[in-house]
């Protein structure tokens, strides 16, 4: 019982972490390069704990952001929607790739994510984003090892299943 | 368990059920974001939240705030006294300039109350902090740790030492959003100050600058020309500086005129900024002069034996 409270007091935290790393700004320079944290953590959860994530909790994660974050209402929930549904689907197979085809599928799975937020954007009428707006899925990708390992660690050492 | 899992998701093929309901959880996403998009809820929604956002801007904000504490508490002297001195002899320039136009303003003061005008150049601001918080990529907005409760509002001009910033265009209770000129959603009616010449600046699509693409192939532009505010559509008061125009060219229609300019402000250093108030200036054409007849005891014959016409005469005499 109280294994099982820790266990969602630090899923929890992790995602409130990710949502307020996604606000913390960089600096201008580097503004471009920064991962789409809420994302990473979800497929995390996804990949490790699937019956933990389920569509419902990546719609609502969504809706968290959007609130905090958000141009539209309801935008990061179809995204996150869409991430974890597809991250779900391939669950069996993703949690058996080794780590730099995992690296690859997150790579794609991001970049999926960037060209529906692309859709949304220009539905709503918005301007067109430069290059520099692509860089943040390879950034992301390239951190998804160094995170992974880090809340592997952390979920074994508080032996949550 | 292991059974269980294999069911929830299966090696290959998918549960119909499963498409089924991400199917329903994007319609419902669409749908609120169509909502959304005519209504503006998104704004509503986080102020009825305030109480649990707020706070987390303010905890994102932190690590900037933190930054910049640690580097002026590991500032070399050497570089303090630097800044130090450099900001004096900025404020006694600034000093002398004023006490020049000191007097020349009393005049204008004076002259503008021969002319009748409400306009005055004195400023009513508010002096705002800056938040360090990311509002989502590709957009040029910045946050204020001031909100509705200090009496700010929706429209409000944000400047800062060197020129026009932006305008206020979301409140919380105690925080507010501040769209900048380079924002391309936004766009400011200029005049060129050279020559007079009024124009709008829009913002970029990548929020480095301002952009002019409408301006008359005949009209005379030149770079380093500088763009004051106009004071046109009433939002932002006349004669603040906008920007400086850097290259100026043909637009690819060629059928005007097409500049870029550089902001005068300091978009992306400011710490804290100021927030103009309303200064009770008249939109549109100034109320009509009160028709200046003949004298009243012309018109006592004419209106005789009404009640005002003999206090009337009573006050001239």
């Amino acid at each position: 019982m109280n294994r099982q409270r820790i266990a969602l007091y630090w899923f929890s935290a992790t995602i409130a972490v990710s949502l307020v790393a996604m606000l913390v700004p960089l600096p201008t320079v580097l503004q471009p390069f920064k991962p789409y944290w809420p994302a990473l953590v979800l497929l995390y959860w996804a990949l490790e704990s699937g019956e933990r994530v389920n569509l419902g909790l990546a719609f609502v994660v969504g809706l968290l952001a959007d609130l905090l974050d958000g141009v539209l209402l309801g935008e990061q929930a179809l995204r996150l929607t869409a991430l974890v549904f597809i991250a779900l689907r391939f669950r069996s197979r993703l949690r058996f790739f080794p780590m730099w085809q995992q690296t690859l599928a997150v790579l794609a799975l991001l970049i999926n994510d960037r060209i529906l937020l692309l859709i949304v954007r220009s539905f709503a009428g918005e301007a067109s984003p430069t290059l520099s707006w692509w860089f943040s899925p390879f950034v992301g990708a390239a951190l998804w090892p160094f995170l992974f390992l880090l809340l592997d660690d952390l979920r074994i050492r508080l032996r949550i299943a | 368990m292991a059974l269980n899992r294999e069911e929830s998701s299966p090696l290959f093929a998918g549960t119909v059920a499963g498409t089924l309901r991400l199917l329903a959880y994007l319609a419902l996403a669409m749908v609120l974001m169509v909502l959304d998009h005519r209504n503006g809820w998104t704004w509503r929604a986080r102020y009825a939240a305030a109480v649990v956002v707020e706070p987390l801007y303010r905890l994102a904000g932190a690590p900037s705030a933190g930054l910049h504490a640690l580097t002026v508490a590991f500032a070399e002297r050497k570089t303090l006294t630097e800044d130090n001195q450099r900001l004096r002899e900025d404020l006694l320039l600034a000093n002398a300039k004023l006490n020049r136009m000191a007097a020349v303003a009393e005049q204008n003061q004076r002259l503008k109350e021969l002319l009748d005008t409400q306009r005055s150049l004195e400023l009513n601001v508010q002096l705002a902090r800056v938040i360090g918080v990311d509002l989502g990529p590709g957009e040029d907005r910045i946050m204020l740790g001031v909100g509705a409760n200090s009496g700010i509002h929706v429209g409000q001009p944000v400047i800062d030492a060197r020129g026009v910033m932006g305008q206020v265009v979301h409140v919380l209770p105690s925080t507010s959003v501040v769209m900048l000129v380079t924002d391309p959603a936004h766009a400011v009616p200029v005049t060129v100050e050279r020559t007079g010449l009024r124009t709008i600046a829009y913002g970029t699509r990548d929020g480095s600058g301002l952009m002019l693409p409408d301006i008359p192939l005949a009209a005379d532009v030149r770079v380093g020309d500088r763009l004051l505010t106009s004071g046109l559509g009433g939002r932002f008061p006349p004669g603040f500086p906008v920007g400086t125009i850097r290259r100026v060219r043909t637009a690819p229609t060629g059928m005007f005129l097409e500049a870029m300019a550089q902001p005068a402000a300091d978009l992306d250093r400011s710490e804290d900024v100021l927030l103009l108030h309303d200064q009770a200036e008249p939109v549109g054409p100034p109320a009509p002069a009160a028709p200046v007849g003949p004298p009243a005891d012309l018109a006592m014959p004419v209106s005789a034996g009404s009640a005002p016409a003999p206090a009337a005469t009573g006050a001239t005499q």
